[in-house]
């Protein structure tokens, strides 16, 4: 395990431990499995939806999928409070969920229709949603990373302990605003958590032949910002070292980062060529370390759940995602004379 | 009931492709997410995975096959207790493919009943008569500098949530000296110095808007907000069109614009045509002191976001400005600065100075000009410059900016659509030289506009 390991500085703030000791899991009770558990199942099933509505031609443009890595919102999600703010790329469909956005709007927005998020108008890149703190769903690579840390400067400029989570991949990890927010970030000890989430492929470009530092908790180090690795796929890890971080930030140590391990199953996007991996290489991930199957398992074997129990879950879980599907499909497409509104107020 | 796996499209213009290999056989148990087929185009492969549970209980179109239509079916998934006689019976993935054919297509525009030619331009707002200044208001003669400091000192006091930012705003009181005094009276978290990073603080800046800040972000010259431009366009002026004007940005992006003097071609870019071109933004470009405090004020608080652009040359100059304790002026509103019969003259920033000077040349050759400040420049006040072609006939823009899609371009072209029939000659564009900035003097003052090219502009579209 690779640890961020502070530089020896003359200031006070560099004296704090950010050699960041990797957390143990949270112990999770019942109630708490069964909420993982269902919130990644709806992120799973929404996503497999939204991939068979874009092969029938619903849904048009891009379309990224978030299909494997959900542990990572559901355990960050988990340790926010009111008035916390999430902001992250294109890949957002499980992130606006996770936030506690409806399936229909995110769904409506998908196939274009008035009752998007976007009133359709902005895609599957770009919804936002003021009441749940979910400030987009942005298209260009790393874009969000300058703008989430302009989120956490607000909350220091109120004097407000909420804190943003900032999500960004490896591939935006290379991008040159990120090292410039970095700065600000420590140098003003802004609230925010950088999550990185290695899904080990910038579009197709594996993280070796796009990285030359590929360990990315250690990539706020010349600026003493604290990183770790998580283990991504597993939602109880996700969630205390989430916390920890969180924390941090609460208590004004400015910035902190968090390089969550996971993996997509899916393409980039829809049109993936997927001749950057083998099928053997996914489905050994899918197979041994899948988030949503691990936190099944320990439901079982705990013997807080039966099957039948847990097939009720999927059930309704599944009903959600066709409701709103059917929705998305019959929703109308904005009016017209939308074409001409909301383009300054 | 049975589900009919269909042919996926790989993108909305695929029409076809080839059934390249099944992963399963018929009888296999299928969880959803597995990868039960591949299929290619000429551009790429991809896996239809199954999104529902059951048994694979026919193969429809053997591995293999080529040009398989989308939404062909492809096979049959059986559900729990369901066996093959089952096929055949209403497969419901079907009626929902029937609803999505029913469903109007965005691509192709169809279901826009527009008419044959739809107006390009966004309607132009209905903008406030500029208030009459009270008979009897004292004027005070302040520079540029001065009244641009002024506008943010006075806001900042009527509002705590805006705050400055920029590289050397604070302890140095700014590179050219706007904002001199500022860190003094409203501290550091309000007045705040930025490192040398302007992707990172316009992104940041965009961000606090976003949080409902309001940041006035300074560059140092608007030739370094280029690399910022990404944020202001596409993180700035978009979000409100892109969340279905449920977010948007407050924010007011300022500094000098164009060229200084002898800083040759990187330091000397005039950006007005740039910002100009862009839905969502507002753009701002004054002349006097008092334009530039009554527009900054209104600027500041206008809920969208604006790029304001100074000049460093008009920041020493010193002009009238009324002593009132609140002087805000219309965002989007011309002004006709001159009155004149004979010609229209059309400018904004500094450019201003070589129009009304070629004005006076002209007055003294009988020539009567009518200038006209567009102040705004997106927003444009179309109105008042078509106003004055109808009196005039005759039009000659004038600007520091490049000529190929300037902003003399654009207002030609509202003319030609706008006031075809009134004008008595073509509209000349006054402009700096196709050229990137020389440094030697001589070919500086060759590259940018003078009161000579205007005058004799003028005299080709008069006749004389």
């Amino acid at each position: 395990m690779a640890v961020a390991k502070k530089t020896q500085a003359a200031s006070p703030a560099a004296a704090r431990s950010a050699s960041a000791d990797k957390v143990k899991p949270a112990d999770f009770s019942k109630e708490q499995e069964l909420q993982a558990y269902r919130d990644m199942l709806l992120i799973r099933r929404f996503e497999e939806k939204a991939g068979q509505m874009y092969g029938m031609g619903l849904i048009g443009g891009f379309c990224h999928l978030y299909i494997g890595q959900e542990a990572v919102v559901t355990g960050m999600q988990m340790t926010l409070k009111k008035g916390d703010q999430v902001i992250t790329g294109y890949r957002d469909h499980g992130h606006m969920l996770a936030c506690g956005m409806d399936a229909k709007g995110v769904m409506a927005e998908l196939t274009g229709r008035r009752g998007g998020y976007s009133k359709g108008k902005g895609g599957s890149m770009h919804m936002f949603s003021v009441e749940k703190g979910f400030f987009g769903g942005h298209g260009i690579v790393g874009a969000q990373v300058s703008l989430g840390t302009g989120l956490a400067f607000t909350n220091k400029y109120r004097k407000t302990d909420n804190v943003c989570l900032t999500y960004f991949g490896d591939g935006a990890a290379n991008q040159g605003q990120v090292y410039e927010s970095f700065n600000m970030a420590e140098l003003w000890k802004l609230p925010v958590v950088y999550i990185i989430e290695n899904n080990r492929y910038a579009m197709g470009t594996a993280v070796h032949r796009s990285s030359a530092q590929q360990d990315f908790s250690r990539r706020g180090i010349s600026f003493n910002i604290p990183g770790e690795q998580v283990d991504g796929m597993d939602v109880r890890a996700v969630k205390a070292a989430g916390e920890k971080a969180v924390q941090w930030c609460r208590d004004g140590n400015g910035p902190y980062i968090l390089e969550m391990m996971t993996y997509r199953y899916r393409g980039h996007s829809m049109s993936d060529p997927a001749k950057y991996r083998t099928r053997e290489e996914v489905e050994k991930i899918r197979g041994e370390q899948d988030p949503i199957e691990q936190v099944r398992q320990r439901l079982l074997k705990n013997k807080w759940v039966s099957e039948d129990e847990l097939k009720k879950i999927d059930a309704k879980v599944r009903d959600v995602v066709n409701e709103a599907a059917e929705f998305a499909t019959h929703d109308p497409e904005p009016d017209p004379s939308e074409l001409w509104t909301d383009i300054l107020r | 009931m049975p589900i009919e796996v269909l042919m996926p499209a790989l993108s909305p213009t695929m029409e076809k492709g080839n059934l390249a290999k099944w992963l399963k056989k018929e009888g296999d148990a299928v969880k959803s997410g597995d990868v039960i087929a591949e299929i290619e185009t000429d551009k790429a492969t991809m896996e239809v995975e199954a999104v529902d549970e059951g048994t694979l209980g026919k193969i429809l179109v053997p591995e293999g096959t080529a040009d398989v239509a989308v939404n062909t079916p492809i096979a049959v998934l059986l559900g729990d207790g369901e066996d093959a006689s089952a096929i055949g019976s209403a497969p419901s993935v079907a009626q929902q493919q029937k609803v999505a054919e029913s469903a109007p297509p965005s691509e192709n525009g169809n279901s826009i009943h527009a008419p044959a030619i739809m107006p390009a331009l966004l309607p132009q707002p209905t903008i406030a008569e500029e208030p009459d200044v009270p008979a009897g208001t004292e004027m005070q003669t302040m520079t540029v500098r001065e009244a641009l400091r002024d506008a943010m000192a006075e806001e900042m006091r009527r509002d705590d949530t805006i705050f400055v930012m920029g590289e050397e705003v604070a302890e140095y009181q700014g590179a050219y000296k706007v904002t001199q005094g500022l860190l003094q009276e409203f501290g550091p978290d309000r007045v705040v110095d930025t490192p040398i990073t302007e992707h990172g603080f316009a992104g940041l800046g965009v961000g606090a808007a976003l949080g409902g800040l309001k940041p006035i972000v300074e560059f140092m010259t608007f030739n370094f907000a280029m690399q910022a431009i990404d944020h202001i366009i596409n993180s700035a002026a978009k979000t409100l069109y892109m969340s279905g004007g449920q977010m948007g940005a407050s924010i007011v992006f300022r500094g000098p614009n164009g060229a200084a003097a002898r800083v040759a071609a990187q330091h000397s870019q005039d950006y007005t045509a740039w910002y100009s071109h862009i839905p969502g933004l507002i753009v701002i470009a004054p002349y006097t002191a008092a334009d530039f405090k009554g527009l900054l004020k209104a600027a500041i608080r206008n809920p969208n976001p604006v790029v304001f652009l100074e000049n460093e040359i008009l920041y020493g100059q010193s002009f009238p400005v009324p002593k009132l304790d609140d002087y805000l002026l219309p965002i989007g509103k011309a002004k006709v600065v001159r009155p004149g019969n004979h010609v229209t003259l059309v400018s904004f920033s500094i450019g201003m100075t070589y129009a009304l000077k070629a004005a006076e040349e002209l007055a003294k050759k009988h020539i009567m000009a009518e200038v006209i400040d567009l102040r705004t420049i997106r927003p444009m006040d179309t109105a008042t410059v078509i106003e004055s072609v109808k009196k005039t006939g005759r039009l000659v823009t004038i600007e520091e900016g490049w000529p190929q899609s300037g902003i003399g371009a654009e207002i030609s072209a509202r003319v030609m659509e706008q006031a075809f029939d009134y004008l008595d000659a073509p509209v000349l564009r006054i402009s700096g030289k196709d050229v990137p900035m020389p440094y030697a003097a001589n070919l500086e003052k060759l590259a940018l506009p003078s009161i000579a090219e205007i005058v004799e502009a003028v005299k080709a579209v008069t006749y004389r």
